[in-house]
């Protein structure tokens, strides 16, 4: 017996899509394999990494607890969604490339999104609220410091230019 | 880890809820999902079917009045720890609250999710009952209050039927002249409690409530206890056990060094509270 | 005249796909329907007989391929997988079978393969295999296995008895006689308890069979591309020249992806070329918890004599190492805890035995640091025991003890992990030593702790040294390609998992060719590209592909300004390369840009554009000789391969600022500091990056991450909930680096390998820390506050 699909309409990134998928399609899943929007990654799951850590309606939330068919109507950010429409590096991933922010690239996504809108919520943060705002991002190659001066980067970019 | 087939509804009111809720006893409902989403994951949790209640309209609201905070079902922690007005009304609820997981869970996380989880190692469990307040469950069958006292029954066990759906939750307003305080040590920041300790003290009563010591949210009876004996009196009422993070007797002594601090922290909050602010 | 870029911290190429999300990891390979999925039934149990497999159920669920489990695997995919690296005195190896033949030897170990049209169909299919087990009691901890009332092994493929695998012995002597004559003495017990990797990204393959090819291309999320095509054309009866291996982005590997084949590896090709799809595996969190590998488990004891200075007279030091089910990697953790247990002093006279022993876990491979952490611990807290017993200040003692910079080339006696001579290359030690003292503020730490306990809190300083024998053989190759457009192609086949290697590569490049930095595109870790090739792994990297890449371009340069003083009528020594121009010294007007030359290196008959007229047969060349010169090729590339004569020696010295909560036992970090030689730095702010990494991977593997397995062989923490590994709260704010650089003798940029650097010292560091708040020995690493709590107790009592 072949499982229910269910047709929805997802809005990714200002894009529409429609598709057709079974319930339990998790939305980390959903935005990989069935929109092939592969820079959300998948670390572990259970909602601990921070790696498929995308925006839903401008807050960072788990993709990994969420099922696709539960967030029709709300506009999904990825990471894709960042890189500004010419192409070039939006402030957050800007800072990530001068502070040397990332090294396998694997949890970046997460933290992209994260800070995009931490920053947009609290545009000049203290250097412990830089922290925290990262808190809930695991990472295994950087040990965090660049990426904490990433956080501090992007707020000086973000208040240099428009954010 | 990807979850079992289920079955998904997404009513559009309440009654429809409620009605498939009644029709299919294995059916669970899905607000925050970010305790149900994992255990699906995992296969532990195999539901027939998912309420969603993402669509019902009306259930994201919290209201301050004089009683207290009444957070609805849908009401996500990080909305119910911004509001200042919560903070003002009761404000162990924003301290507990800030203890809850990450930023990110918090977004997605519902309070009244996470009280009807019923884990003792969760911080909102505990803070409802110290503060005596009640959940609005509905069904088919009606509307009924259940209290804290009567909520929680065992490891994450709650009182609700399985048809019933948590509506909102109410936490009394703290007092005039009373005083709450919360502290957790866990081992990361983010990471559920080793021990957590949440203390209301007002004129007359002195109570701490305590996260990860025991199956169900234990609040326990401390007035005229001098400071200094507090933690041993507390630990004298509960039976904390030991897991891969710590020991029974590591625990016990978290008990006792928290409830000390808290306790003391809550009484001092207590002389600093004008009237005014409640 | 443009700028050396050797030592400059260039951004990453790699950053501008990563940050914009696409990053090509394995899982984002052919994201198609038209993928087949994979799942893999692992033993829930740690030690059991396999005593039937029902798959009856499977091949009702719809959207499923195909269910194998031993009995449907032949020839060689049927035998054991391989034993990578043999050693004489692992008498006793085992290696799984890519799925389970009768037994189960760790909970997690494959029984049965499903393919599926979407990982969540097989994941259904797994709940419809009934397997029948006999359950055995299994062996679980050094201890029980050194016992042994039971047994790991014991079966039709033979039995290990005692459960030990191997027991190997090397020393410069029998150190017991200058034990016994000492002035002093102590012996010492020591633990460092199991951990793991845990990269972000798990392990995962793809595979594509092509039947008009008749080729197979696999891409494996490895640390040894060469590696895994050597075994994927053995075990699939294939010509190596018909497979193809590419090593995607990689999410972090650590050591953990070093390992190969995971059946998985094999099964995957198997199933692509059996069902004519492509296939995908990538496993979730919960199986790189229980089937990929662990490290770290090890007991040691020490006795050492020694002199009033603490000088070391005789060190004797026996351990135990817990390999888990399984001896894929062969003895190299042990080996390498051995021999580089020395560190930076030598010791009069040393002795090492170890047995490996089997337990019913998951197997033990490399994790970063190799053994390296545990020898560093032992050593380490030998130096603070005899600095404690002596009254001597912790840095005096092992100063005694460092081997001084003259006396480099020092022979340790032993042989490494290489299977060659242990000889230190290069070093300054008490250099060193001086510059961790001042960046942590060694001598003003007493009276800080004394004011810190006159307040009532409990603060601690420790430190550790320790050498890294980086840059091992046996080889690594480079291909520098020119092409007719000027761009510079390079390949090298070792791999890539968040190092930079394609931005600190480009500058090798860059400096030697003369060309923009952007003009050079580096791959690594393709077998299509570079063939030849060992694998990413005991900080070798920069040293043997940094090495092989530069001696390429160098041939590769050789080659531009042979063609161009022929085409400029000009001596070779008069001229330059500056951005991908070659000119003239002084005369500009004379040049050739490299895509020109790059044309005129192959003799053409046929123009395929307005360029490279340039170079047909009317055009160009000495009528009188053969277009092609006899001892040449056409094409402008440059391929060299570096070999070393033995490993050379990187070195770093930690140090560490505790508080400890008097009556919580929570261990804060108040400073941290490192000292760090490793030669001649390519990229400081890569290199930093990987200190900072190190750093905090050693932070978790001491204060947080512990593999906790119960007495049953189930791994109870097999989630990132319950393995703790830290977030930024948990690190501290900022680590003080400080650098020293003695250039390798052995390679020609004089360059010494940095990536396992930060996270070798962690458990001694901390354990010297921890115990000076204290006044507790510690003796046994990890530490949790409720570790410590009980210390105290035991203490006390």
């Amino acid at each position: 017996m072949s499982e229910e699909r269910h047709e929805i309409r997802l809005s990714v990134n200002g894009a529409s899509y429609e598709l057709s998928i079974p319930a339990r399609r998790l939305l980390s899943d959903a935005l990989r394999h069935d929109l092939g929007l592969t820079g959300t990654h998948v670390g572990c799951e259970h909602g601990v990494c921070g790696a498929c850590t995308v925006l839903l309606d401008g807050q960072p939330v788990r993709a990994c607890l969420l099922f696709a068919v539960s967030v029709q109507g709300q506009e999904i950010t990825t990471v894709e969604g960042l890189t500004k429409p010419d192409g070039s590096l939006g402030n957050v991933q800007q800072a990530f490339a001068e502070c040397h922010g990332l090294q396998c690239g694997f949890c970046t996504p997460g933290f992209l999104t994260t800070i995009t809108a931490g920053l947009r919520d609290n545009p000049t943060p203290t250097h412990e609220e830089c922290r925290e705002m990262v808190a809930g991002n695991l990472c295994r190659c950087t040990g965090y410091q660049n990426i904490v001066k990433a956080v501090e980067r992007a707020a000086e970019l973000g208040s240099e230019g428009d954010a | 880890m990807k979850p079992a087939p289920f079955a998904y509804h997404r009513p559009t009111t309440l009654d429809e809820a409620l009605a498939t809720l009644a029709a299919d006893p294995h059916a669970k409902v899905l607000a925050g999902g970010q305790s149900l989403v994992p255990l699906l994951s995992m296969r532990l949790a195999r539901p027939s079917a998912l309420v969603d209640l993402n669509g019902l309209p009306g259930l994201d609201t919290i209201e301050v009045s004089e009683a207290g905070v009444r957070v609805g079902a849908l009401a996500r922690h990080a909305e119910v720890l911004a509001s200042a007005e919560v903070r003002r009304s009761q404000p162990l609820v924003s301290l507990a609250l800030g203890h809850v997981a990450h930023a990110t869970i918090r977004n997605r996380g519902t309070t009244v999710g996470s009280l009807v989880h019923a884990d003792a190692a969760a911080e909102m469990p505990v803070v409802l009952t110290l503060l005596g307040g009640s959940v609005e469950a509905a069904s088919v069958r009606g509307r009924r209050t259940i209290a804290a006292a009567d909520l929680f029954l065992g490891p994450l066990e709650s009182s609700l039927a399985p048809d019933e759906i948590a509506l909102s939750a109410f936490f009394p307003a703290l007092p005039a002249g009373a005083g709450v305080a919360f502290e957790e040590i866990a081992r990361r920041h983010g990471d559920y409690a080793l021990c957590g300790v949440a203390a209301l003290a007002d004129g007359e009563s002195v109570r701490a409530g305590f996260v990860s010591v025991s199956d169900v949210p234990t609040v326990v009876d401390l007035t005229g206890v001098p400071a200094g004996e507090r933690g041993e009196a507390a630990l004298a009422q509960l039976d904390p056990q030991g897991d891969i993070h710590a020991t029974a007797t590591y625990r016990s002594e978290l008990v006792r060094v928290l409830t000390e601090r808290v306790v003391q922290s809550a009484m001092e909050s207590r002389q600093a509270r004008s009237p005014e602010d409640s | 005249m443009t700028t050396k870029l050797m030592g400059q911290g260039v951004q990453r190429v790699e950053d501008q796909r990563f940050l914009r999300g696409q990053g090509r990891y394995v899982d984002d390979v052919a994201v198609d329907a038209a993928t087949l999925h994979a799942a893999v039934l692992r033993s829930p149990h740690a030690h059991a007989r396999i005593v039937d497999i029902d798959v009856e159920a499977v091949l009702d669920i719809e959207g499923v391929h195909a269910v194998w489990t031993y009995d449907d695997l032949s020839g060689r995919m049927a035998e054991p997988l391989p034993l990578l690296i043999p050693h004489p005195t692992l008498t006793h190896g085992r290696t799984q079978y890519a799925l389970a033949k009768d037994e189960v030897n760790y909970a997690g170990e494959a029984v049965a393969f499903v393919v599926a049209e979407d990982r969540y169909v097989a994941e259904d299919a797994l709940e419809a295999i009934r397997v029948t087990y006999d359950v055995l009691p299994p062996v679980v901890g050094i201890e029980a296995a050194r016992a042994a009332d039971r047994l790991v092994h014991d079966d039709a493929d033979g039995t290990v008895p005692g459960n030990v695998g191997a027991r190997m012995e090397q020393s410069t002597g029998d150190p017991q006689p200058a034990i016994a004559a000492a002035p002093h003495r102590l012996e010492l017990d020591l633990t460092i308890e199991r951990s793991a990797c845990t990269p972000m990204e798990g392990r995962g393959t793809v595979a594509r069979w092509d039947p008009d090819t008749n080729r197979m291309q696999v891409w494996t999320s490895t640390q040894s591309s060469t590696g895994v095509r050597a075994v994927v054309a053995v075990k699939l009866g294939l010509d190596l020249g018909q497979v193809d291996v590419i090593t995607p982005d990689v999410g972090g590997g650590f050591g953990v992806k070093i390992n190969h084949p995971w059946p998985e590896e094999l099964l995957v090709p198997l199933a692509a070329r059996t069902l004519g799809r492509t296939v995908k595996f990538t496993e979730d969190r919960r199986e790189h918890f229980v089937s990929s590998a662990h490290e770290r488990g090890q007991v040691h004891h020490v006795e050492v004599g020694f002199d009033d200075d603490g000088r070391l007279l005789g060190l004797d030091v026996a351990f135990w190492h817990d390999h888990g089910a399984y001896t894929p990697y062969g003895l190299i953790v042990p080996i390498i805890t051995s021999t580089q247990l020395l560190g930076p002093y030598k010791p009069a006279v040393y002795r090492v035995v170890f047995e490996s022993v089997y337990t019913n876990t998951v197997m033990v491979t490399p994790y970063r640091g190799a053994g390296r952490p545990q020898g560093c611990f032992v050593m380490e807290r030998t130096m603070d025991a005899i600095a404690a017993y002596l009254g001597k200040d912790r840095t005096e003692v092992r100063a005694a003890n460092f081997i001084q910079p003259d006396e480099f080339p020092y022979d340790q006696g032993l042989i490494f992990q290489d299977g060659r001579e242990l000889e230190y290359d290069s070093g300054d030690y008490p250099a060193s030593l001086e510059k961790l003292k001042e960046l942590v503020g060694w001598d003003e730490f007493p009276a800080f702790q004394a004011e810190m306990a006159a307040q009532g809190r409990r603060v601690g300083i420790g430190l550790a040294c320790y050498v890294e024998g980086t840059g091992v053989g046996p080889y690594e190759g480079a291909h520098v390609h020119i092409e007719t457009t000027g761009k510079v192609k390079v390949a090298t086949g070792l791999t890539t998992q968040g190092q930079g290697h394609a931005t600190v590569f480009a500058q090798l490049v860059a400096d030697e060719l003369g060309v923009k930095f952007e003009d050079v595109e580096v791959v690594t870790g393709d077998t299509r590209r570079m063939p030849y090739a060992v694998g990413t792994f005991a900080s070798r990297a920069a040293v043997m592909s940094g090495s092989a890449i530069h001696l390429a371009a160098k041939r590769a340069k050789e080659k531009v300004l042979r063609i161009a003083a022929e085409a400029l009528e000009a001596a070779e020594e008069d001229l330059e390369i500056v951005d991908g121009v070659v000119s003239v010294k002084g005369s500009p007007g004379s040049s050739l840009d490299l895509g020109t030359v790059s044309v005129l290196s192959n003799p053409l008959r046929y123009a395929f554009d307005e360029a490279s007229k340039a170079a047909t047969q009317f055009s160009v060349g000495d009528p009188g000789k053969p277009p092609v010169p006899e001892d040449d090729e056409p094409g402008l590339e440059g391929r060299d391969f570096y070999s070393p004569e033995r490993a050379t020696f990187a070195s770093g010295m930690h140090a560490v600022i505790v508080e400890t909560d008097p009556r919580t036992a929570e261990i804060t970090i108040l400073k941290y500091a490192v000292v760090h030689d490793c030669g001649n730095l390519i990229n400081p702010m890569i290199v930093e990056g990987q200190i900072h990494g190190g750093v905090a991977q050693g932070v978790g593997g001491a204060l947080y991450e512990r593999m906790a397995y119960d007495e049953s062989g189930q791994l109870q923490n097999a989630s990132f909930m319950d393995f703790l590994m830290p977030y930024v709260t948990e690190i501290p704010d900022g680590i003080d680096i400080d650098h020293l650089e003695t250039p390798s003798p052995l390679n020609p940029l004089g360059i010494k390998g940095a990536g396992e650097a930060g996270v070798i010292p962690s458990a001694a560091v901390f354990a010297a820390a921890i115990e000076d708040a204290e006044g507790i020995t510690i003796s046994a690493m990890p530490i949790s506050p409720s570790e410590l709590f009980h210390l105290r107790q035991e203490h006390s009592a």
